[in-house]
């Protein structure tokens, strides 16, 4: 009995190496080229459903993905517009409403498309799978993703509690709020 | 005698590790050899510490011992004699201990008791690459490069390391012994080299994946050579001339690059990443991982991940026909 236990225990402890799975040449996420283009704020559904569901939680199950994510927050100047989070010329990114939309697959394509009130397109500037990357971070400011995956907190002062201290919070089906312009202010 | 002969053969080859482009046995300044010598003072007297104290035990265990009279009975001459004798150990023992310490004190003040030097330079850690800023007066006169140090021969170069992610340590043990990097703090080195060179520096302190391949390359000039190349390392690149490079330069500025790299005179101007505006002059790429040539920059940029796994440069999809004119570009980055 007592073997049986411990067994069991020595296996439950590898089940956390899935969390940070590191992959550092994914497969293809699928090429811009194929990606359809909507700058539309309506989309059928609860998202544009160009690609399986399951390619985005492998995003957001995952540490190493949503590190790098908030990394490349960093150094792709999302910063400089959206704070950390909590918005500047940019909207705040940590608070559940959305513009177009809070599924993956919406921010995913505010960042490669861009959206009209001046949030730029990134399409052939950041590869693909870095815009997952973001976008899965994008996610964790508004605890989307599970809490053992979430990023703790920075080396320096944050305004606000770190990623996996934020409470989680239900996806808002997205692409039903207008525009920032037309939004009451 | 025959057991003992591939050990006599191979223990001489071993030695022949201690020169080279990175050994502290090897000194090539001033601070090295400061440390070069410490090393070997304490070698010395600690391998005579060490002769003695075997020599003393190997004795002790041969020699015939007298007879007691019984296990309870004192023996006043006896007791006399081994009080001496360990007392007289025990202040050699002191005598020794607080001698290293000042010679260790003496070489502490001789590296550390001077942060002045005509040439500053800041020198910062990233996973896993170094990004070097030679500063000047002049705000014009202030350049980037990466993983390599220029130096002029004979000239105090006072080094001031930061990091942008996590703990480093730049070691150049030919120059200078290590110092930490640690985020957040800025801590100084002087560094010279008596002699012109190449000397290889390596991250030693273990800081992610590719810890093993964050190497820097020192490399020492005559002065009016190093002006040379100072002088063409702050002019920005010179636009390229043949349709090739061209193109080169018009893949280079469309693609996710831009985000990352600067190329000085272009509208390239990422912060994050080595600065490539004169990369075709460096030595290696990828921080000593590859020799710099063509092919190992066109193997670079294709499939970064495959040589240096968990870089952050990701591996960007370029068409087959991109590759070649992009490389050119680089190389003639010079
Ligand atoms: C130049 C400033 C600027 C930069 C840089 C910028 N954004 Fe934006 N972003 C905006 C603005 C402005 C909007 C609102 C657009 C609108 O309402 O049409 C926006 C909107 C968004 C939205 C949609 C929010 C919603 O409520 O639907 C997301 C997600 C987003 N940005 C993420 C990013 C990420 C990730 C980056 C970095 C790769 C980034 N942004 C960089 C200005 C910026
Ligand atoms: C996400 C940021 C990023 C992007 C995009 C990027 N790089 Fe890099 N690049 C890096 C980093 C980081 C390094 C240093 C890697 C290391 O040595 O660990 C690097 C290193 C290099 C080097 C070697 C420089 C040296 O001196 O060692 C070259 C050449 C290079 N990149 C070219 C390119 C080209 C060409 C592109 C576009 C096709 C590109 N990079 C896109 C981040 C990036
Ligand atoms: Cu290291």
């Amino acid at each position: 009995m007592r073997r049986l236990v411990a067994i069991a225990a020595a296996i439950a402890v590898l089940s956390a190496c899935e969390r940070e799975d590191r992959e550092f040449r994914p497969p293809p996420v699928g090429t811009e080229a194929e990606a359809p283009v909507t700058l539309s704020s309506i989309a059928p559904g609860t998202g544009p459903a160009e690609r399986p569901g399951e390619m985005g939680q492998a995003y957001e199950e995952n540490a190493y993905h949503l590190s790098e994510g908030k990394r490349l927050f960093t150094w792709f100047n999302c910063k400089g517009c959206h704070a950390n989070g909590g918005g500047g010329s940019g909207p705040a990114l940590m608070d559940d409403s959305w513009i177009y939309g809070g599924a993956l697959l919406n921010v995913v394509q505010t960042i490669r498309e861009g959206r009209p009130n001046g949030m730029p397109s990134f399409r052939g500037k950041i590869p693909e799978e870095q815009i997952m990357q973001i976008a899965a971070y994008v996610r964790s400011m508004e605890r989307q993703v599970p809490q053992d995956a979430a990023p703790g907190r920075n080396d320096d002062l944050m305004p606000r509690p770190s990623e996996h201290r934020l409470p989680a919070r239900p996806a808002v089906p997205g692409g039903t709020v207008p525009p920032s312009g037309q939004a009451p202010q | 005698m025959r057991c003992c002969r591939p050990a006599l053969v191979a223990l001489p080859l071993t030695l022949t590790g201690c020169t080279g482009w990175q050994s502290s046995l090897d000194p090539q300044g001033p601070q090295a050899d400061t440390l070069a010598t410490m090393f070997w003072v304490f070698t010395a007297i600690l391998a005579l510490v060490w002769l003695l104290t075997m020599a003393a035990l190997f004795l002790s265990l041969r020699r015939a011992r007298a007879e007691r009279a019984g296990p309870l009975v004192l023996e006043p001459q006896a007791e006399r004699s081994m009080t001496r004798a360990v007392s007289a150990a025990v202040a050699f023992t002191a005598a020794i201990v607080i001698a290293l310490t000042v010679v260790s004190y003496a070489a502490q003040r001789a590296l550390f008791s001077s942060h002045e030097a005509p040439l500053t330079l800041l020198v910062k850690g990233h996973q896993w690459w170094w990004e070097v800023t030679y500063e000047d007066g002049q705000p014009s006169r202030r350049f980037t490069t990466a993983n390599e140090i220029h130096v002029p021969v004979g000239q105090p170069v006072l080094i001031k390391l930061q990091s942008s992610d996590v703990i480093h340590s730049f070691w150049v043990p030919s120059l200078a012994g290590k110092m930490d990097i640690v985020p957040g703090r800025e801590n100084r080195l002087v560094i010279e080299a008596s002699k012109d060179g190449i000397f290889r520096g390596q991250c030693a302190e273990f800081c992610g994946w590719q810890h093993a391949h964050m190497a820097i390359a020192v490399v020492a000039h005559p002065a009016e050579e190093f002006e040379r190349w100072r002088e063409n390392q702050i002019s920005a690149a010179e636009p390229p001339d043949d349709p090739l490079r061209k193109r080169g330069m018009e893949i280079f500025l469309s693609r996710p690059c831009v985000m990352c790299h600067q190329i000085r005179g272009t509208p390239a101007a990422g912060k994050v990443a080595p600065d490539l505006t004169h990369v075709g002059s460096r030595l290696h790429i990828a921080a000593g991982t590859l020799p710099n040539s063509r092919g190992n920059l066109a193997a670079w940029i294709t499939d970064p991940q495959g040589i240096k796994p968990g870089a952050h440069m990701p591996l960007m999809k370029l068409a087959g026909d991109e590759i070649e004119p992009l490389t050119r570009y680089l190389e003639g980055l010079r």
